[in-house]
């Protein structure tokens, strides 16, 4: 593997597992690292699996709108509609009289054969329609999941990037503030603060985000300043240094790209996990409005029907099955990833 | 090795100063006024009551000198004694709990103490267990079941899967209920009859021989146990597995084998031991995982301990009860760290060497 080449584009032959082989396009583009991740994730059935699943939420996020349109066109749609005001859930198939959906899209009356909106999924206590709440709930859930772990990962690879590189006092202070932080045990200390936000944020997604994000970056930080202390003594960084080249360009083009990958690994298990936490604390009843499209928001209804849960299973049973869908999917590509990145998992399969 | 725990001993009281400098800069959220349940227990309600609880435990002062005094307590001038100050385990009243923040603690932290030691059983026996067999069962069924068994129960979030439990084995089948103890059972525990020694209904009802409320506590515990270990179990497998196999290719592992020594005494004498090094690192994560875990679990279960507690509190924000929680468990959690590492520093030559 040695005649691998870091520069996309370098050479047109490379050498593959003993044999010399013509280099694809693809592997032109993005480079032999890349392409060997690439490849690795289509490969793993687990992990395409995973992707589909992933694909799946997606699609259905992006056409919340046709799947469960909302009443009218000044409703505000992460509302779930409520047909009427009893306490008692509605088993699924019961017909939808009052907040219907404005219009029957064309894939309702081919899949159903009705003409009439009917609650496809029952309704949870209060009359919340749950197949409106789990269709737009992916929207909040791929929305909050996302800026979750994308902000946490930005932060703690500035920061964690930053002590790694230069050492010193400036690692020491931060790494001590690490400590602190994960002094806290995670969903108690994101609990705490989101409750103490909320008065001054409003019941929204924000105060759970912000929480969730203030006790998440540390974990990054940790993880890409280990990294990058062992990435920076190799020879092609201190080859870089000697011929000129400056500090954020060795960081930028030679280390961070280098040290990066079991950070990788680290997202894409979050983008599942942030949003369990996530749904964990609205089920607590932290953050969201009730009626609110959340999947742990629809979940918590399901508290004050503990006792007759079997005649009104299907109140946990859709959400929870989403929720444990969406982190499954995420679970699987991360397991993925982490077989192609560590060589030393390799194999173990 | 020395210098290492001396070191980490060093840093101990930077990170607990840190935790307290970070709870302290949550609490700055209230106004004095809701600030002031941090000495007296009524919150005064006329404007000149208030002015001169202000005045009096100088809630207005600059931030560090409040800081100061909610460390070490400050000093009442009409009484001359001295009220606050966590250093010496006053915490404040706890709203929703209607008794001390410390008081709170004392009662309800034996509750979770129990939930957790009762998950160390399956985590213990299911999971590091199925992980060995799956290892030493390479690919086979058994492997493929506790991979597939693994990869769910990681992602299963444990609010949901406590749910579950409840469908099944209370709502359907009627086995377990939710609670600590049956009413009757719970009443005496709390009688003249009755003496508690830890807190924990199934350590003192054997210490009082009254096996009728440890099988009621144990009944109690097993649905919460379940759902509060069935994420670490998974872990815990994966772990022990992957662990395993690791140390199953080593070369020292087929020099054994070459020896000619049975399987038994090769799996026994240096595999296990030295696979089971990587499971103490995550002791810690292990702790973590119950105490996050701990939240939900206790409020599905309506189970009275510290994480039903926290939720409870952040609701109505009873912030005085949300802050004590909230230091108790992270000082909990950065000794029970300190210990993990030096425990593996002792159990591991090659950490100790470096």
């Amino acid at each position: 593997m040695a005649a691998t080449t870091t520069q996309a584009g370098a050479g047109p032959a490379i050498l593959d597992q003993g044999y010399l082989r013509e280099q694809t396009r693809l592997e032109k583009l993005v480079g032999p690292e890349w392409y060997n991740l690439m490849r690795g994730l289509v490969t793993n059935p687990l992990t395409v699996a995973g992707l589909l699943l992933v694909l799946m939420f997606v699609l259905t996020a992006v056409f919340a709108p046709t799947l469960a349109p909302a009443p009218n066109e000044f409703w505000d749609p992460y509302r779930i509609p409520r047909d009427g005001f009893r306490p008692e859930p509605t088993p699924p198939g019961t017909p939808w009289d009052m907040n219907v959906p404005s219009y029957i899209p064309a894939w309702y009356s081919i899949v159903t054969g009705n003409e009439e909106w009917v609650h496809l999924l029952g309704t949870t206590s209060g009359q919340y329609d749950i197949w409106y709440g789990i269709v737009w709930g992916t929207r909040t859930a791929l929305i909050a999941g996302t800026i979750v772990a994308l902000a946490s990962v930005a932060v703690g690879v500035i920061l964690g990037g930053l002590a790694g590189y230069y050492g010193g006092w400036l690692d020491e202070v931060l790494m001590r503030v690490v400590e602190i932080f994960i002094a806290f045990p995670f969903l108690v200390g994101a609990l705490i603060l989101a409750s103490l936000l909320t008065p001054i944020f409003g019941r929204s997604i924000v105060p759970t985000v912000l929480a969730l994000i203030i006790f998440g970056w540390t974990a990054y930080a940790r993880l890409i300043r280990g990294d990058i202390l062992a990435t920076k003594e190799r020879e092609y960084v201190t080859a870089a240094r000697a011929s000129g080249a400056n500090d954020l360009h060795l960081m930028t083009r030679h280390v961070l790209p280098n040290a990066i990958f079991p950070t990788m690994v680290r997202l894409s298990l979050d983008f599942g996990a942030v949003v369990l936490s996530f749904a964990a604390l609205s089920f607590l009843g932290v953050g969201v409005p009730e009626g609110y499209a959340d999947w742990g928001q629809i979940i918590s209804f399901a508290r004050s029907w503990i006792l007759s849960l079997d005649t009104h299973w299907y109140i946990i049973v859709f959400p929870g099955l989403a929720l444990l869908l969406y982190g499954l999917a995420w679970n699987l590509i991360g397991d993925g990833l982490r077989d192609i990145l560590d060589p030393q998992m390799r194999g173990s399969k | 090795m020395v210098a290492y725990i001396i070191r980490r001993l060093l840093i101990l009281p930077v990170i607990l100063v840190g935790v307290t400098i970070l709870i302290f800069a949550m609490l700055q959220v209230l106004g004095p006024v809701e600030r002031s349940a941090l000495y007296v227990k009524d919150v005064p309600k006329t404007q000149n009551q208030i002015d001169s609880v202000i005045r009096r435990y100088g809630l207005d002062k600059p931030v560090h000198i409040q800081y100061w005094r909610w460390l070490v307590g400050t000093k009442d001038p009409v009484s001359g004694e001295t009220v606050g100050g966590i250093l010496r385990g006053d915490f404040g009243y706890s709203r929703t709990g209607g008794e001390d923040v410390v008081d709170l603690l004392k009662r309800r932290f034996p509750a979770t103490l129990e939930l957790a030691l009762w998950s160390m059983v399956p985590i213990i026996g299911f999971g590091i267990y199925l992980g060995i067999v799956s290892a030493l069962n390479h690919n086979k069924p058994i492997d493929q079941v506790s991979r597939v068994f693994a990869i769910i129960g990681w992602s299963f979030p444990t609010f949901v899967f406590g749910l579950l439990m409840i469908l099944v084995f209370y709502a359907k089948l009627g086995w377990f209920e939710p609670g600590r103890l049956s009413i009757q059972f719970g009443r005496e525990v709390m009688g003249p009859a009755f003496t508690r020694y830890t807190g924990m209904n199934t350590v003192d009802s054997l210490l009082n021989l009254r096996f009728d409320i440890f099988l009621d506590a144990v009944k109690h515990l097993f649905m919460p146990v379940v759902t509060l270990s069935v994420v670490i179990v998974a872990l815990m497998l994966k772990i022990t597995r992957s662990s395993m196999l690791e140390v199953l290719r080593q070369d020292y592992v087929v020099t054994a084998r070459a020896k000619g020594l049975q399987e038994k005494v090769v799996v026994n004498r240096h595999v296990r031991r030295n696979a089971l090094i990587p499971v103490i690192t995550v002791a810690g994560f292990t702790l973590a995982g119950l105490l996050n875990g701990a939240v939900t679990t206790e409020v599905i279960f309506n189970y009275p301990g510290i994480g039903a507690a926290a939720a409870d509190a952040a609701l109505s924000l009873d912030v005085l009860t949300m802050l004590g929680i909230t230091l108790f468990t992270a000082f909990i959690f950065v000794f029970a760290n300190l210990i993990v590492d030096i425990l593996y520093g002792v159990v591991d030559p090659r950490v100790r060497l470096s």
